[in-house]
């Protein structure tokens, strides 16, 4: 019973975390181009040698 | 853009382009670089989602040198009107459906331990933790639900919000209650799964809608409107169409459309007028006469006192007309909303039966109580709610993906009733710029196609741009010629190996046509025509097909409507005014029929607004686009068999959906009436009938090929 007393509060504040990360994501404007997140991995920003 | 970013000037401010031609991560790195490489430019991002960009910059730098920038690259951009800033749906639905998923897998996480036999104060104190959580959550979460189902009762109506609302409150409730009291079970976790299968739903409907409006409101930003004013001072300054008065006085160059209705102060053209009226062939127009916003000025520059502009001209009286015949169009009911008139009613009865049957059998108020909860949870319609959202939203990407715009889930599901079409001829049917005669053009000596080139090329005029973009794209080389002269309005005359040379308006001339002498030589005519687009006739045999029955109407006159009829195979109406059109299409649906009507032009504006479903093309006219639910890129026609097909295989799927929800309820609901059915039935079933829902509608991915 101790631990879940422990443990129950940890799992909560890590979903909790989870769920702060998430706002800060959308505040910071992470959410509001999804297409180009997709296509951005393909833009080659090396200059070739 | 690391580097950029780090040498922060004191003063930036931030500056947002539309750029309607990115569409790919190679467009997106050359933007970027084109306008980070601009000294002053601290940062750019693109945003391919809504085709813009955001650039920090210092204020020295000017908005016409990013644009210049971009157009160095290759791109046409503008800056963004923030009034056609669409309002986004999603951005509310994230925030909600963030915290629904939080309090959903740990409550569930909680709920797991409940179900695997914890039980006495173990049991008490899981419930209390799912409590604290669950409560605020769904309260929050439920919001959109809770405010779409008051408006509704409001209004004395009743949409799919209602039973939702009412059984997520009445669960909560029963859930705190049996809390507080020690209960065997609490629906903390059915009711936060159940908000947020919805609100996945909803969500999903959200950014379809957002995407589509973004790239119509990117299309329509690339039409800048505006006229050169001729100051009292004698200078010229371009001026935007919305700042224009009637008196100001305006320079229409050949080959510009005019802002403003108004009289032609001097100068005389010829105007095509085929945006506003579907006419074809140009009218000629002289000092006195009225000309209109939208007109094409073909020939020579001309000066025109603006006598109407903004809301006052014809064009702005065509856009009334729209949104009024566009309002017909929000009486559609769309399925969802069908499906929930029926279900709502008989979810209530059903689980006001159980409570009331529970009851005479003997059965205690909770007793009964918790039975007609558990029908209204277990029939919450879960699988409903995804079953339409997720469907359109798959059949708008395939759609996309081949180049046709969906403006909203509700056009898939007018299109897919279409069994009459209407198609416009100029811009429709045809490409809507002339085209010279090819047989012409294979008649002449390789010498005169070479001088024609040369001619073609030195002018601005329309028909000129047209044969030179045919000549070259023959292989035709342009010859030397010397002199060169345009006289506006007559054509080009040159010198070639010591021969006078001209290309020109035709001294008499049938339809539109260009001669073209050399020397002392024979006059050669060479007739333009509008084209039909590519694959027309084999998307028409399409249609025919699909059972649509299709026909042209015009407001090109009865000759010109002929020749595409008599190549299509089509019966036509001709000389069809916007307010005709508007009445072939109502007339056609008293009769019963659902029209889809193809327009392009701003005199198609009201009868896309009226038609049942309307698709235009991406060349059409901001008006055209904009009343339009469809809006396909590229040339072909076969874009309209092919969003036809979608649309029908799209609610083929929905129904489906329907279908396997009704077939989840028909073995739940026995169950929940029976009061058999735990909280844990109720999660699994839920999940499991939104995952088959989900996953029948994945099979359209490949629904638009």
């Amino acid at each position: 019973m101790t631990s879940i007393l422990i443990l129950i509060p940890i799992a909560l504040g890590m979903g909790l975390l989870g769920l702060v990360a998430f706002f800060w994501a959308l505040r910071g404007g992470q959410f509001a181009d999804l297409d180009g997140a997709a296509a951005r991995i393909l833009i080659d920003e090396d200059q070739p040698l | 853009m690391n580097a950029a970013s780090a040498r922060l000037a004191p003063a930036i401010s931030r500056s947002v382009l539309a750029v309607p031609g990115m569409h790919c991560a190679g467009c997106m790195g050359k933007v970027e670089r084109a306008l980070v490489a601009v000294p002053g430019v601290a940062s750019a991002r693109a945003n391919l989602t809504a085709r813009t960009i955001a650039v920090d910059h210092t204020d020295a730098v000017e908005i016409p040198t990013l644009v210049a920038a971009l157009a160095g690259a290759g791109f046409a951009a503008e800056p963004r009107e923030d009034v056609l800033e669409p309002p986004s749906a999603t951005r509310e639905l994230l925030a909600p459906l963030a915290v629904a998923g939080f309090a959903c897998m740990n409550v569930m996480l909680l709920s797991v331990s409940v179900w695997s036999g914890a039980d006495g104060s173990t049991r008490d104190l899981f419930h209390w933790l799912s409590a604290l959580i669950g409560a605020p959550a769904i309260l929050y979460a439920g919001q959109p639900f809770f405010r779409s189902a008051w408006a509704a009762l409001k209004r004395g109506r009743t949409n799919m919000d209602v039973p939702i609302s009412i059984g997520v409150t009445l669960a909560t409730g029963l859930s705190c209650y049996e809390t507080l009291t020690g209960g065997k079970e609490a629906w903390f976790d059915g009711t936060l799964m159940l908000l947020l299968f919805l609100l996945a739903g909803r969500a999903l409907d959200a950014m379809m809608r957002d995407r589509a409006r973004a790239g119509v409101a990117a299309l329509l930003r690339q039409a800048a409107s505006g006229a050169m004013i001729i100051g009292a001072d004698g200078q010229l300054r371009w001026t935007a169409a919305a700042a224009l008065v009637p008196g100001m006085l305006m320079r229409v160059a050949a080959g510009e459309r005019l802002a403003a209705d108004g009289e032609i102060a001097s100068g005389t053209g010829r105007f095509d007028q085929s945006l506003l009226t579907g006419e074809s062939a140009p009218v000629p127009a002289g000092p006195g006469q009225r000309v209109l916003a939208g007109m094409l000025n073909l020939d020579a520059p001309v000066d025109v006192i603006v006598t109407a502009a903004g809301q006052g001209t014809a064009l702005a009286e065509i856009a009334q007309a729209m949104e009024a015949a566009g309002q017909a169009k929000s009486a559609f009911v769309r399925i969802a909303d069908r499906a929930s008139r029926l279900y709502a009613p008989a979810v209530h009865t059903l689980a006001a039966l159980s409570f009331a049957g529970w009851l005479i059998a003997g059965a205690s108020f909770h007793q009964a109580l918790v039975v007609g909860i558990a029908v209204l949870i277990i029939t919450c319609p879960c699988a409903l709610g995804l079953a339409v959202p997720v469907a359109q939203v798959v059949a708008a990407g395939a759609l996309l993906k081949q180049g046709v715009m969906v403006k909203d889930g509700s056009a898939i599901e007018r299109l897919a009733k279409v069994d009459r079409v209407l198609l416009d001829k100029t811009g429709t049917l045809t490409m809507g710029r002339p085209v010279p005669d090819a047989a012409v053009l294979d008649a002449l000596s390789e010498e005169e196609a070479s001088v024609a080139l040369a001619l073609a090329s030195h002018s601005r005029h329309p028909l000129s741009q047209a044969l030179a973009l045919a000549l070259a794209a023959r292989d035709v080389r342009a010859a030397t010629i010397e002199q060169v002269q345009e006289t506006s309005g007559r054509g080009v005359s040159a010198m070639w190996r010591g021969l006078a040379v001209s290309l020109g308006r035709p001294a008499q001339s049938v339809g539109t046509s260009a001669a073209l002498a050399i020397g002392a030589g024979p006059v050669r005519l060479i007739g333009f025509a509008d084209r039909l687009r590519p694959d027309a006739k084999t998307a028409l045999a399409d249609l025919a097909g699909l059972g649509i029955q299709a026909s042209i109407l015009s407001g090109d006159n009865a000759a010109a409507v002929m020749v595409i009829a008599r190549e299509t195979g089509l019966t036509g109406q001709a000389a069809a005014l916007p307010a005709d059109k508007l009445d072939a299409i109502q007339r056609l649906q008293r009769a019963g029929k659902c029209v889809l009507m193809v327009g392009d032009g701003i005199n198609d504006g009201p009868a896309l607004a009226a038609a049942d479903a309307s698709i235009a093309p991406g060349s059409a006219s901001d008006v055209g686009r904009q009343a339009a639910d469809f809006v396909f890129t590229g040339d072909s026609l076969l874009a309209l068999p092919r969003a036809v097909r979608a649309s029908r295989r799209t609610m083929r799927v929905v129904r489906e959906n329907f279908a396997a929800a009704i077939l989840y309820n028909a073995f739940a609901v026995p169950l929940a009436m029976a009061g058999l059915v735990t909280p844990l039935m109720a999660a699994i079933a839920m999940a499991t009938s939104s995952l088959i829902v989900v996953a029948n509608s994945l099979r359209l991915t490949g629904a638009a090929r």
